[in-house]
């Protein structure tokens, strides 16, 4: 196999005297699907947010192509510029429009003049289903729909990889397939993208790789069809009950 | 579609005009609720009508029937001298709205940036920080008539090149001195009142500091900052009369010259309206302000 656009080795991260992370070790390779399973507090959302280098990590690396985002003397802005990430809770700008919030980044960033950074933005939205709601504000939007709109506007500027955490879990059971729908629809279109999740059908259905996180390590991870119905780890089939269960 | 009876109190159930509605009438227990809410609102009206009217003239009664009562009249509420002296003062309070408007403008701004330098974390702007902090603290700590004092009667004593000398000039300078510290407060708060959530996120999108504060914080920050902004402008408003220790004939200052005259106070009631006429409708005003904003934060909070 080629080298992995992401690669993560030996990454810890604690929060005062709580280690989250303990050691992580992670691929992802380009167009791959990737997700990240594990229970309540299991430390997903610090994994992603620590990628997007939002938090320092405490050691370890992470490399995205050649570069190591974990180098101090990296210009962080523009490392965040080649990674998108949308967030659990949306964190739409309420005072922005649909349109505004997902050309934001794209003007004032990388100075795409506005015509046709709307006309991208028009384009996002159509494929999102969208296209009715660009002059509207956040607040105006359902959950779904919300979500979407920040997917699109992760998308606008054209990341090389995409973080998604559980961006599900806030939505009604029957919008969840439309950002699910949403999210298969990038993969098709050979996005790299690492993602929490809880919904393990999903998981199932679109992930190359599951990867299931325990203890601020990596316990078990492999194709979908390993990890979730032929799971080695007696912790992972404990899991899987679990949610399964439900 | 089940006909749900609605609660809105008033009158419901005129037929409605769309058409689902149309045959819906209120029924019997529903037309008897809202009669006994009627009879029971036509008789608080009556309560509070009849409450307000007593205590009115048992205020005025003890008013007039007080000892002094004759003196006060005569001294305060003079209807010649009140006629006489007005039109002065009225001029003499252009002074105070065009002193209000000018340290208005300029408190904004560097209220403003003051903030904006407080909230940053470039460590080449760490002596600005220091030197706003210190600002603040001094300058909120000192009270805003001997700043009056300090400035109007300093300012001009050392004798700097180019220093104004125009009493009203000074009197600005003292307010804007005093109300920045205020103001600078008001907006820093404004500023942390943003959800970090929002600052991450614009970080993720690439935005630098400057991008992100300019974007996203300070728009959000502003909507939060107005109400508060207003009551100080209230006070501002009031306080313009402080400079009247420096002699700029605006309208208190006015006023005491012809009290001073013939010993009649009714010029400075006459100062009293002209505030009260401009700041009443700015505190109704703030009022409105206040709530909708607190509207628009529980809606979100409530989500
Ligand atoms: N900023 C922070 N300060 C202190 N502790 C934190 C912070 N962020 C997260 N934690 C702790 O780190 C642990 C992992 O949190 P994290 O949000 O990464 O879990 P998660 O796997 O995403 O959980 P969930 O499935 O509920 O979203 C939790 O115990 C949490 O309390
Ligand atoms: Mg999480």
């Amino acid at each position: 196999m080629s080298e992995p656009l992401l690669r993560i080795r030996g990454l810890r991260k604690q929060y005062g005297e709580r280690l989250v992370l303990r050691s992580i070790d992670l691929d992802v390779a380009e167009h791959q699907v990737v997700c990240l399973i594990g229970g309540s507090g299991s430390g997903k959302s610090t994994l992603l947010r620590c990628v997007d280098l939002l938090d320092t990590v405490d050691d370890g690396t992470i490399h995205l192509g050649g570069t190591e985002l974990t180098d101090p003397r990296l210009d962080d802005h523009a490392a965040r510029r080649r990674i998108g990430i949308v967030f659990q809770a949306y964190n739409l700008f309420p005072h922005l429009s649909v349109v505004d919030n997902i050309t934001l980044a794209p003007r004032k960033v990388h100075k795409v003049p506005r015509k046709q950074a709307e006309e991208y933005a028009k384009e996002l939205l159509a494929r999102l289903g969208l296209s009715d709601k660009a002059k509207d504000y956040p607040d105006r939007l359902s959950g779904g729909q919300q979500q979407r709109a920040a997917i699109a506007r992760a998308l606008a500027t054209e990341p090389e990889v995409l973080l998604f955490d559980e961006i599900t879990s806030a939505l009604d059971p029957e919008l969840v397939g439309e950002v699910l729908d949403v999210v298969a629809d990038l993969k098709q279109r050979g996005l790299t993208i690492l993602m929490a999740t809880h919904e393990m059908g999903f998981a199932r259905h679109a992930a190359d790789r599951v990867c299931f996180l325990e203890d601020g390590v990596i316990r078990e991870q492999g194709t979908a069809e390993q990890v979730l119905t032929d799971p080695q780890h007696e912790s992972t089939r404990r899991f899987l009950a679990r949610v399964l269960d439900r | 579609m089940d006909v749900s009876i609605e609660d809105s109190g008033g009158e419901s159930g005129e037929g409605g005009d769309d058409g689902a509605h149309m045959e819906y009438r209120p029924s019997a227990g529903q037309q008897e609720r809202e009669r006994f809410r009627r009879s029971r609102k036509r008789r608080d009206q009556w309560i509070a009508a009849l409450c307000t009217l007593g205590f009115v003239v048992v205020v005025v009664v003890g008013v007039v029937a007080s000892p002094g009562w004759d003196r006060v009249h005569s001294l305060f509420l003079d209807h010649s001298e009140f006629t006489r002296t007005f039109p002065a003062i009225l001029r003499g309070f252009w002074l105070n709205v065009q002193m209000f408007l000018i340290a208005e403008v300029l408190i904004l701004v560097l209220g403003l940036l003051l903030a904006v330098v407080r909230v940053t974390r470039a460590p080449g702007l760490l002596p600005l920080r220091l030197a706003a902090t210190l600002y603040v603290d001094v300058f909120r700590g000192v009270p805003t008539l001997l700043l009056v004092f300090l400035v109007g009667f300093g300012l001009p004593a050392l004798q700097l090149q180019g220093t104004p000398t125009q009493p009203w000039v000074l009197g600005v300078i003292a307010l804007v001195l005093s109300y920045t510290a205020y103001v600078a407060e008001v907006f820093r708060a404004g500023l942390n009142s943003v959800h970090p959530a929002q600052r991450n996120a614009a970080r993720a999108l690439g935005l630098n500091e400057t991008q992100t504060l300019r974007h996203v914080i300070l728009p959000q920050a502003v909507r939060t900052v107005v109400p508060p902004l207003l009551n100080d402008f209230i006070a501002l408003q009031k306080d313009t009369a402080l400079v009247a220790v420096l002699g700029p004939l605006e309208a208190l200052r006015v006023a005491q010259i012809n009290a001073d005259y013939d010993f009649n106070y009714t010029p400075y009631l006459g100062a009293a309206l002209l505030f009260i006429a401009i700041t009443i409708p700015m505190t109704r005003y703030a009022d409105r302000l206040q709530r909708k904003v607190a509207q628009r934060t529980w809606a979100e909070a409530g989500r």
